[in-house]
């Protein structure tokens, strides 16, 4: 600002030195205002991401869920035969133009043996849930008992942010609950009255879909999750929302 | 002069003679905009409530927002941009900038209700909105944020409006005028961040978007201001004042200035993105070299950046009628940019790099006949308020004897009298 002035012979010759000075520390203390609410509701927003935030390695060492529900989908035994899908359906009424759980289809022309594969996706119940954090009135919240990415209908307003940030694509606008629809492990229609597997699970002919207790080492989910002879992995693990339903083969 | 003055209240009969005097043309885009408001609206809650916003709105699960949430924002950083310029003025104490306050506060306004409506249409549970945003407020939420503080900025622009309005209070003005900055540009600055923290969106995600959309507003702001202005003269039927038109070349030669800076942001944004993953490689080249690049090299970059910076460099900033020309592409540019960047963050496929038959390809949207007439709603909004405006504050004239420290007042009378 003085730097200006000194080249304004007019202007410098009117205003003395120190009203100068005053101006400086009154345009630098609005700067300084700015800048702090500014950073402040940024900082905010990331706050409580940070406490759940661990390295890489450690989801399948940590779980801070009892139950911690999981899937492990064993992809080479899938044969797309939909009986998961037409499950889903019926258990939770899903209407004909959403999903919440299915099947796609990715083919290998140069492999030796067959040409497709099938990998079953669904929600993955993450850890840190990239929906979680961007619902703007906790319409979406992740259950503080089982882990599990659950809906609270009454508060969706509808605007879709949750849908924009899964990575998993694995939620969509249900017109007749008037909110977000998506895979919450049976909980509504199943584990909440009792029963121990979830419905695309039960319904799968060749035993594809493993669903258990991830904090419980005697469940079977836990023993393949855990085995190191064969490699376990997640889908999109570059986004770092630590998803709870792990991939399989043999 | 009986529209302004000290403690004077506003006749509202005066203003509704003002604006049903004015000649047939005038009251023919009056009607236009109404009708065009009206059935924006109405086509809205027919989508939402009647028939769904499944059957008559282009997005689908895949691309779950689309034109209704770019018009949104092409008004909200509009409000952002108007809001910044005329502060140089009012509030900072720049006097080239003075003249363009009470109409750039009142437009920053508007623009933000504009983008209000529009979203308002968009939202499948506007009423829900209202009370859950405030007794379960999610606090990690950028758009919880964003929507409060416009809401908040909303406020202390109106409470700046009615100060500017009323002689003696620039104290006042000033300080709901700060306070109008700081929301706005925090609130501008999350909305970038909606789309800046979508881990699973590669083109959106990282620190870009937050900077650029402040970034934005200031251009979108000078674009606004110029047309606006210009068009306001013109609508009042009188030549434009000494201090007005050293104003618009202030904000003219700012412009300048800032089309290079987006300028070199683009460039920035595309060579990054080039070398990214393969989502982020292929949104990018669906901008360059695919579907949109019509839309990215003639509009965005030709239309956006290079045209209009030739236009006022040829004007000098003093030609207005090559800047009028220059704000109205520059507006039409920014409003397909908002769209581009909002779509080609959706169009790859979550599952893209999995190499899945289902999608393989990239996904398409079409705007819907209900989206076209809810977004031409949000414009008519804008553009009735405007002409409304313009008759009711009587065309905000001699605004700087109002608003403006006793020095500059005397300043501007002396170059009134001049001119």
């Amino acid at each position: 600002m003085t730097d200006g002035l000194n080249h304004n012979g007019r202007k410098q010759e009117k205003i003395p030195e120190f009203q100068l000075e005053i101006e400086r520390r009154e345009f630098l203390k609005m700067g300084l205002v700015i800048t702090g609410v500014f950073a402040g509701s940024s900082i905010l927003s990331l706050v409580s991401n940070v406490r759940n935030a661990y390295s890489l390695d450690a989801y399948r060492n940590e779980y801070p869920y009892k139950p911690h529900y999981a899937m492990i989908l064993r992809q080479d035994r899938c044969i797309d035969c939909k009986r998961c899908m037409e499950a889903c359906v019926a258990a939770n009424s899903v209407p004909d133009y959403g999903w919440r759980t299915m099947i796609l289809k990715r083919r290998v022309p140069k492999s030796v043996d067959q040409k497709w594969e099938f990998i079953p996706i669904l929600c993955n119940q993450c850890n840190n849930p990239p929906c979680v954090r961007t619902c703007p009135t906790q319409a979406t919240y992740k259950d503080k008992v089982s882990g599990i990415v659950m809906m609270d209908d009454k508060k969706c307003i509808g605007c879709k942010s949750c849908i924009m940030a899964c990575p998993y694509n694995s939620r969509y606008y249900n017109e007749a609950k008037k909110a977000i629809d998506k895979c919450d492990f049976c909980f509504a229609t199943r584990l909440s009255r009792g029963m121990k597997n979830v419905a695309c699970s039960e319904a799968c002919p060749a035993d594809v879909r493993v669903f258990g207790d991830l904090s419980d080492p005697a469940s079977r989910v836990f023993q393949l999750v855990h085995q190191l002879q064969k490699p376990v992995w997640v889908l999109r693990e570059e986004v770092g929302a630590k998803p709870n339903v792990f991939y399989i083969k043999g | 002069m009986d529209g302004f003055g000290n403690n004077r209240v506003m006749s509202i009969k005066a203003a509704y003679r003002r604006v049903v005097s004015d000649g047939i043309i005038y009251i023919i885009f009056v009607c236009l905009f109404s009708a065009l408001l009206i059935v924006g609206i109405a086509s809205g809650i027919h989508a939402l409530f009647i028939v769904g916003s499944r059957n008559a709105y282009g997005t689908y699960r895949e691309i779950p927002v689309a034109i209704l949430i770019s018009t949104y924002i092409f008004f909200v950083v509009s409000s952002t941009g108007l809001c910044l310029i005329s502060s140089i003025g009012h509030v900072f104490g720049v006097k080239d900038f003075m003249p363009l306050a009470r109409r750039c506060v009142y437009l920053s306004i508007v623009t933000i209700l504009a983008g209000f409506l529009v979203i308002g249409l968009e939202i499948e549970n506007p009423s829900r909105m209202v009370l859950y945003n405030i007794i379960s407020p999610n606090m990690s939420s950028n758009i919880w944020w964003m929507g409060t503080l416009y809401g908040f900025a909303v406020v202390f622009l109106t409470v700046e409006f009615i100060f500017l309005l009323s002689a003696g209070k620039h104290k006042q003005a000033v300080i709901a005028g700060f306070l109008g900055v700081i929301t706005e540009i925090a609130a501008n600055s999350n909305l970038g961040g909606v789309f800046a923290m979508m881990h699973g969106r590669p083109f959106w995600y990282g620190p870009y978007f937050p900077v650029y959309f402040i970034l934005s507003a200031l251009i979108t702001g000078c674009a606004f201001i110029i047309f606006f202005v210009l068009l306001a003269y013109k609508i009042n039927r009188c030549n434009i004042d000494q201090p007005t038109r050293k104003a618009l070349e202030s904000v003219g030669k700012l412009a300048m200035l800032l089309l290079v800076i987006v300028m070199v942001f683009t460039i920035w944004k595309m060579l990054t993105t080039l070398v990214s993953g393969p989502s982020a490689l292929a949104a990018m080249s669906a901008l360059l070299a695919g579907p949109y690049s019509f839309n990215f090299w003639i509009i965005e970059v030709c239309g956006g950046m290079i045209i209009p910076f030739i236009l006022l460099l040829v004007s000098r900033s003093k030609n207005l009628i090559i800047m009028f020309v220059a704000s109205v592409v520059m507006i039409f540019s920014i409003f397909f940019t908002r769209l581009d960047m909002v779509i080609v963050g959706q169009i790859v496929p979550l599952y893209w790099e999995l190499g899945v038959e289902e999608y393989s390809q990239l996904h398409i949207y079409t705007p819907s006949v209900h989206e076209i007439l809810v977004v031409l709603g949000g414009i008519s909004f804008c553009a009735l308020a405007f002409l409304l405006g313009e008759k009711i504050f009587y065309g905000f004239s001699h605004e700087e004897q109002a608003s403006a420290p006793e020095e500059t007042k005397q300043e501007i009378n002396e170059t009134q009298e001049l001119t």
